[in-house]
């Protein structure tokens, strides 16, 4: 087993170089002139070399390259174009954020979500099990952007039960990880219900029940156990995504985390800001894949072993 | 002489091969219909389609127009779905936005399926250091989260529609490349592309005569999901301000610019945010339908 982590781990290494250098240069490759970002717009030409000169933009791109992987190995992501303070800093305040809201919106998303998913398979073709898989269609298909915003309206506005946006208290935070949590949580019901009901088919649920095992113990010892493969592979599938949508959400209850500073660089030209955020989001999009795909090794000998 | 009694038995062999296929045809699409939920999404797309095409003759005003004297009116006999804050009718906008965004899901999927399948093909097809590059840059962008790597694209293009289209076009390409070339895989194991090589045919000829049409039955569920994600996504763009720009009237747009007015007039984004939830669920429901008759294998 350690083995296979190690290996995994290894390989992470040119994806991750891979990623720096596209992150790189497509950040080099937006539009608008960095120097004139930070000079402010009445800048005269010389004082523009000088900040050039200065921020090291007069190299050649792979000389730049090599400085700023120099520096990120040293642990400085350079310094905000806007704010003027370590891009760093501004990482350590707003990463907490974002992985705050995620981790309780894949939470939310995984206990309901199999919840609903085994009850569906139990209870196949009842009310429960339509209702649920027509609303997890739904959830499936609402924008985030939408959710967010009618959740607004409804427990904001109408009902006054929660605060609109400021702060990042735990009642802040309902909202947005809901929002989140919606669309995974619907993936999720549908692939437990389905793997579920692949399972309870089986001959050896059909041996069990005929051996006198009462139902609750089949379904949570045998079927639950042999459709963990698919919900842990496809909540790890959602997790990762989350890191992307929850720039959306964020954006809509003005939550402060990546997502909302990647966008408010961009719209600012703020380029080491742009560079070290996406890179950052990458590199966790990476390792919760490779966490996933151990945990998957770990409950699954077939690919441990093979 | 055999060589001539072949070639004359050929359109015999055409027709039936189109009979075949045919038959084929009609069976599938019997057992979609058999799917009531997968024919519903089927109608509400063709109505959505409708609508976008005869845009021109359903909008009852122009979509531009703006009446700064009625702004943020709710539905009357003359806005049936009321104004925004320009004073514009949203029915207009709305409908027009149906435009918008079929072309967004259209040129979206073509993009990525123009990309995606050949690339995908290619590196199933002939395996090896191919094979291994094209794969490894796959891996590349999908080490990032698909709303990122729009997001990079958008802002390296500059934020416009048909930017954040073709962004959304390629953030989707290793999943087409990624299914084409399993499909790609499975297929070339077969006697039949071995028959094929032997009897002559170029590498061309069998990709495009073989290999092509068995990928297509998983690339069409794959497109038609991808259609309403793509479309779904794109009005994200938009309303995180680097997709389409006010005034088009996008329906991510439209909704980003009525949410600064979702306390006095929640009816513009209540509205707006139901058109597209009702095309992405159409879509979903016909790409299950999909999925279900034309690749069993798929089955979630």
């Amino acid at each position: 087993m350690l083995k296979y982590i190690l290996k995994r781990l290894l390989a992470l290494i040119p994806v991750l170089l891979a990623v720096s250098v596209l992150v790189f240069l497509m950040v080099h490759m937006m539009p608008g002139d960095p120097a004139i970002a930070l000079a402010g717009g009445e800048a005269t030409e010389e004082e523009l070399e000088n900040i050039r000169a200065s921020y090291g933009l007069d190299k050649s791109l792979p000389e730049q390259y090599f400085t700023y992987m120099n520096k990120i190995l040293h642990g400085d992501l350079g310094t905000s174009y806007r704010t003027q303070r370590p891009v760093a800093q501004e990482l350590l305040i707003r990463y907490p954020n974002t992985m705050k809201l995620a981790c309780s919106a894949i939470v939310i998303a995984v206990v309901g979500g199999a919840g609903i998913g085994i009850l569906s398979a139990t209870k196949r073709y009842t009310i429960f099990d339509n209702a649920s898989m027509l609303t997890a269609l739904v959830g499936i298909s609402i924008p985030e952007f939408y959710l967010g915003l009618m959740l607004m309206l409804i427990f904001c506005v109408r009902l006054d039960l929660l605060p609109i946006s400021g702060g990042t208290g735990p009642i802040n935070m309902i909202l947005p990880a809901i929002t989140l949590s919606f669309k995974p949580l619907a993936q999720i019901a549908r692939m437990t219900r389905s793997s579920m009901l692949e399972v309870m088919g089986q001959d050896y649920i059909l041996a069990a029940r005929a051996q006198g095992f009462s139902r609750a113990k089949v379904i949570f010892g045998h079927a639950l156990r042999n459709s963990m493969n698919t919900i842990v592979t496809i909540s790890g599938i959602q997790f990762g995504a989350l890191m992307g949508g929850a720039t959306i959400a964020e954006k809509v209850f003005g939550w402060p985390g990546l997502g909302d500073l990647l966008i408010t660089a961009i719209r600012g030209r703020d380029f080491p800001v742009v560079q070290s955020t996406i890179l950052a989001i990458a590199t966790c999009y990476v390792l919760i894949n490779l966490g996933i795909d151990i945990l998957y090794a770990l409950i699954n000998p077939k690919i441990r072993l093979g | 002489m055999l060589d001539k009694e072949s070639r004359k038995s050929r359109p015999e062999n055409q027709v039936e091969r189109k009979a075949i296929i045919n038959s084929q045809f009609r069976r599938k699409w019997h057992s979609f219909c058999k799917r009531k939920v997968a024919v519903l999404g089927l109608i509400i797309v063709l109505a959505y389609a409708l609508v976008a095409i005869f845009a021109d003759q359903l909008a009852p005003q122009d979509p531009y127009q703006q009446d700064l004297v009625n702004m943020l009116q709710g539905p009357s006999a003359e806005h049936l779905l009321g104004t925004d804050e320009m004073g514009r009718d949203i029915l207009s906008r709305l409908i027009y936005g149906t435009r918008i965004s079929m072309r967004v899901g259209t040129m979206a999927v073509s993009v990525a399926l123009v990309l995606g399948m050949p690339l995908g093909i290619i590196a199933g097809y002939f395996g090896g250091k191919v094979d291994a590059i094209i794969m490894r840059c796959m891996d590349v962008l999908m080490a990032f989260p698909g709303m990122l790597l729009a997001i990079m694209f958008v802002s390296i293009l500059g934020s416009n529609l048909n930017n954040a289209i073709i962004a959304v076009g390629i953030y989707t390409v290793p999943n087409y490349a990624r299914i084409a070339r399993g499909e790609t895989l499975t297929i070339k194991g077969n006697e039949y592309i071995e028959a094929a090589r032997a009897v002559g045919a170029s590498h061309l000829r069998v990709v495009f005569s073989h290999v092509l049409i068995n990928t297509l039955a998983p690339l069409i569920i794959m497109c038609t999901l991808s259609f309403g994600q793509a479309i779904v996504t794109t009005a994200g763009l938009g309303f995180l301000g680097i997709g389409a720009q006010p005034p088009t009237p996008e329906w991510g747009a439209m909704l980003s610019s009525g949410r600064q007015y979702l306390l006095v007039a929640p009816h513009v984004t209540t509205i707006t945010g139901l058109v597209i939830l009702f095309l992405a669920l159409g879509l979903n429901l016909m790409g299950d339908g999909l999925r279900d008759v034309l690749d069993p294998k798929l089955k979630d």
